[in-house]
């Protein structure tokens, strides 16, 4: 039983981590159809900003995770502007090709600057707590109070701000918002702002807690995608639940199956449902 | 009777682009679909050839029901399009167009065409003659090798007649055929509407906006408006029609 | 004027395939031999890929993973003392039968999602691979893997594997056979189904292609040869690990078909020979290689996305137009 808990709440943070990284994606896929495939590189960047100020200027982790959060912002907008901008009116699949080269000279300029071996970010919770003989540790409920802090802002961001609502309008109608004057570019940049920004803020989170490495971003990428087509495109709830479920059914399958494969669950689980509903588990059909 | 329509319905989330439309299309002859903006033309022709699902009714081609049938296996069945904003293949030449139009009247398939079996060859002439053929009958023959995307509007609109006619098929839709065409232009493209019917007995249902183009050419037609069918009748029945001139708004066509 | 360009390319193949039949005699140099033969069996790969991506127009990131199918069938079987010979035909069609598993439920959804669940089938592939150690043999791998066994000619008699010009010419035939059925694929109304897909699924659809056999086809067939080439690779390097079926791997041919020009035949080929050999030259940028060839990948998708044979053949309809103008202003000039 207790081993079913630890694993229960070990699954709800690592659920909280892919809710948000979903989330971001599912703003830029579903909203701007730029499939960011760099999305979880620029998370593992996210994770790397923060462990270069805090080791190389001394930074606390705040400091260092606001910074992050900002600079990654920045990112995003540079990343929209260079790498799918100018595909914009070309089939999907050259914004797909372009992403593969986003993500290799960022793992690759990651890999330049640091090394390929994990690095450690000092963990500035250390303590841990125990409840209903769960362990229990300052960071990870962190992790989880600060996603479900993150979701919620969001939410406010997208349904009660003019910014969050003009975003909203380019999803329903790209054309109908450019007539009334939206700025589509702007809102694309803004997106992809809050994207990475958001995954930013998700990796300096988790990164006290496992290794950091050049790869960290790779297979969480992929997962986000999975997520964010199983619940829908453009969803932010179906990304939000999806990220929780996936992240209890690695947990418990890595407890209760198999450590090795559990990788494995969101990729198979992808394949499965799209075989059984080409649209996605909550998808529009594309007419 | 060709092709009968019965009771086609089709929603979009909610709002109806089509409310119980049912009529007929009669063997060998031009039939028009007029109406205004928005009437549901072009979501018809959507319906008809399958590349939208209905959310109520039947089709039926030559007494055998269509409704369900994915798109290419009506265009196998006879059912050839143009599209209103004019679809090529434009990273293709235009003898590449005319034989993809074509393709579906060949039998070869992939063991044939990597073995260079008889048959195959034996399709790589018929194609290659009814290329030759269509070329000449919309008089693109100089432009042959020419990529699609140096064509004029005029020569991509007889490109894509041509394609919806080589693979010699039971009825055509043409969407808007002169849409964006200057006066000659649209004679022309009328007189090979024209040619087309009178040389291989076609049957043709067209959608179009200008009525004095229509009420010269169709022998029959259908006015929808709001998605359903308002009118039916010969030029003369509609063009005196009260309902229909109200649907325009007073363009009341002298005869 | 078309005739004359149809006769100058079959002189320029012939030309092509005699220098690739005398190669051997032209290089001493062992190492150079075996990027020559690595050259051939990536050729395979980016050709397979190129009929996917090229010609149909979808996404496929999986197709390291089919070539890691065909090589670990080929090392399982071999080691189990089935004959080469019979193994690689069997491991490539059981990487096409995979392909058609895959291919049957993820092609039917949009272009996006079935590259995501490719992917995801790929990176499935190696975590297997990886972990699957009483089979696989984890990420240690397979080692001692056999040569092909020696094949015999009447006439000549045994030919045996052993020497670097046997395993070029083994894989020379090889690519040869892929060249010359993607040829056959591509220039006929079949192929031009495969570009109409590409082109305007819509409009294929409506003028009778069925797009979604097509791809699966395109697919099927693209995946026999990726596990073709596995399998040959597999047999002539010995050993085999997961990392023969990574992403990694997916994504360095997908550069070597961009920048040699996909959607042509002589595009692969050309990336995949000049590719890794200026890769090889630029060794000592180390890191910076794949930073290089990540910015490479995002300028020619957005500026040259038809490759280096693409702006060759642009270059070449140039020169052509020049000329014919050339000569049309002097017959008007004249006339």
């Amino acid at each position: 039983m207790q081993l079913f808990l630890q694993q229960i709440f070990n699954g709800v943070m690592i659920g909280s981590t892919y809710a948000i990284v979903a989330l971001g994606l599912t703003l830029v896929f579903g909203i701007l159809n730029i499939p960011n495939f760099a999305h979880g590189h620029l998370y593992m960047l996210g994770a790397y900003l923060c462990f270069f100020l805090m080791n190389q200027y001394g930074f606390g982790y705040w400091i260092s995770l606001v910074f992050s959060v900002v600079i990654m912002a920045m990112m995003g907008m540079l990343v929209e502007r260079l790498v799918y901008r100018p595909l914009q009116d070309r089939p999907q699949m050259s914004s797909f090709i372009s992403a593969i080269g986003a993500l290799i000279i960022l793992e690759n300029g990651v890999i330049v600057i640091w090394g390929p071996q994990g690095r450690r970010i000092p963990n500035p919770y250390p303590g841990i707590v125990k409840l209903l003989g769960i362990t229990m540790s300052y960071q990870r409920l962190l992790v989880i109070v600060s996603a479900i802090a993150l979701i919620i802002m969001l939410q406010i961001f997208i349904k009660k701000t003019t910014a969050g609502m003009t975003i909203e309008a380019v999803a329903q109608n790209r054309e109908g918002a450019m007539l009334v004057g939206i700025n589509v570019n702007r809102v694309s940049s803004i997106t992809f702002a809050i994207s990475a920004a958001t995954a930013a803020a998700a990796a300096c989170l988790v990164a006290p807690i496992f290794m950091i490495s050049p790869t960290m971003g790779a297979f969480l990428g992929m997962k986000a995608f999975a997520i964010v087509i199983l619940g829908g495109l453009g969803s932010i709830s179906g990304a939000i639940m999806g990220g929780y479920i996936l992240g209890l059914l690695e947990a418990l399958g890595g407890g209760y199956l198999s450590a090795a494969y559990k990788d494995v669950y969101a990729f198979g689980a992808l394949i499965l449902i799209l075989a059984i509903r080409p649209t996605g588990l909550f998808g529009r059909e594309v007419s | 009777m060709l092709l009968q329509v019965e009771n086609l319905t089709k929603h979009f989330a909610g709002l109806a682009a089509l409310s119980a439309v049912s009529f007929e299309v009669r063997e060998s002859e031009i039939l028009a679909i007029v109406g205004p903006n928005g009437a549901g033309k072009s979501v018809l022709f959507g319906l008809i050839s399958g590349l939208l699902r209905a959310t109520s009714g039947r089709i039926f081609l030559q007494d055998e029901e269509i409704t369900g049938l994915k798109p290419h296996l009506r265009a196998c069945k006879g059912i050839a399009r143009t599209f209103q904003t004019t679809a090529l293949f434009d990273q293709l030449r235009v003898v590449d167009n005319l034989a993809l139009g074509y393709r579906l009247r060949t039998k070869s398939g992939f063991w044939a065409t990597l073995f260079h079996s008889p048959g195959w060859n034996k399709d790589k002439t018929k194609t290659t003659e009814r290329v030759e053929e269509t070329l000449d009958f919309i008089g693109l023959t100089e432009k042959a090798f020419h990529s699609v995307s140096v064509l004029s509007q005029l020569e991509q609109r007889r490109l894509s007649i041509g394609m919806a006619i080589i693979g010699e098929p039971q009825i055509v839709l043409l969407d808007e055929p002169t849409g964006g065409l200057v006066l000659q232009e649209t004679e022309l493209i009328t007189d090979l509407i024209r040619k087309i019917h009178q040389a291989y007995g076609i049957t043709v249902c067209l959608i179009e906006h200008k009525m004095r183009m229509v009420m010269g050419l169709a022998e029959r037609i259908i006015v929808l408006n709001f998605g359903r069918v308002i009118a039916e009748g010969t030029p003369m029945d509609i063009g005196g029609n009260p309902q229909v001139v109200e649907a325009y708004l007073g363009e009341k066509y002298v005869a | 004027m078309a005739v004359k360009g149809f006769l100058r390319e079959k002189s320029l193949y012939l030309l092509l395939v005699v220098f690739a039949l005398v190669l051997p005699f032209l290089i001493t140099d062992r190492y150079v031999f075996q990027i020559v033969i690595m050259g051939c069996l990536f050729s395979i790969c980016t050709l397979s890929m190129n009929l996917i991506l090229g010609y149909t127009g979808q996404v496929s990131l999986a197709h390291a993973g089919f070539f890691g199918i065909g090589s670990y069938s080929v090392a399982l079987m071999t080691k189990e003392g089935v004959s080469f010979w019979l193994a690689l035909p069997l491991a490539s069609l059981l990487a096409a039968a995979t392909g058609l598993l895959i291919g049957l439920p993820t092609l039917r959804t949009r272009g996006s999602y079935f590259a995501i669940a490719t992917l995801c089938f790929g990176v499935i592939i190696s975590v297997v691979a990886g972990n699957w150690i009483e089979v696989t043999g984890g990420y240690t791998g397979i080692v001692g893997i056999a040569l092909p066994s020696p094949l015999f000619f009447p006439g000549i008699g045994p030919i045996s594997f052993q020497t670097m010009v046997a395993q070029y010419y083994l894989v020379l035939a090889f690519l040869l056979l892929t060249l010359l059925v993607m040829h056959r694929l591509v220039y006929s109304l079949f192929g031009l189904g495969f570009m109409a897909i590409r082109n305007n699924e819509i409009l294929a659809e409506a003028v009778g292609v069925n797009t979604f056999a097509g791809k699966l086809l395109s697919f099927v067939v693209a995946n026999f040869f990726a596990g073709l080439a596995g399998g040959i690779y597999a047999s002539l390097i010995g050993s085999i690990s997961p990392s023969t079926a990574s992403i990694d791997l997916t994504f360095n041919w997908l550069i070597y078909l961009l920048l040699g020009g996909a959607a042509t035949l002589a595009g692969p080929i050309l990336g995949a020979f000049v590719i890794p050999v200026i890769l090889d030259q630029i060794q000592f940028l180390q890191g910076y290689r794949m930073i290089i060839f990540g910015i490479l990948l995002i300028v020619v998708i957005i500026y040259f996305p038809r490759g280096i044979m693409g702006a060759i053949s642009d270059l070449v309809r140039r020169a052509r137009a020049c000329y014919e103008r050339g000569k049309g202003m002097k017959r008007a000039a004249a006339g």
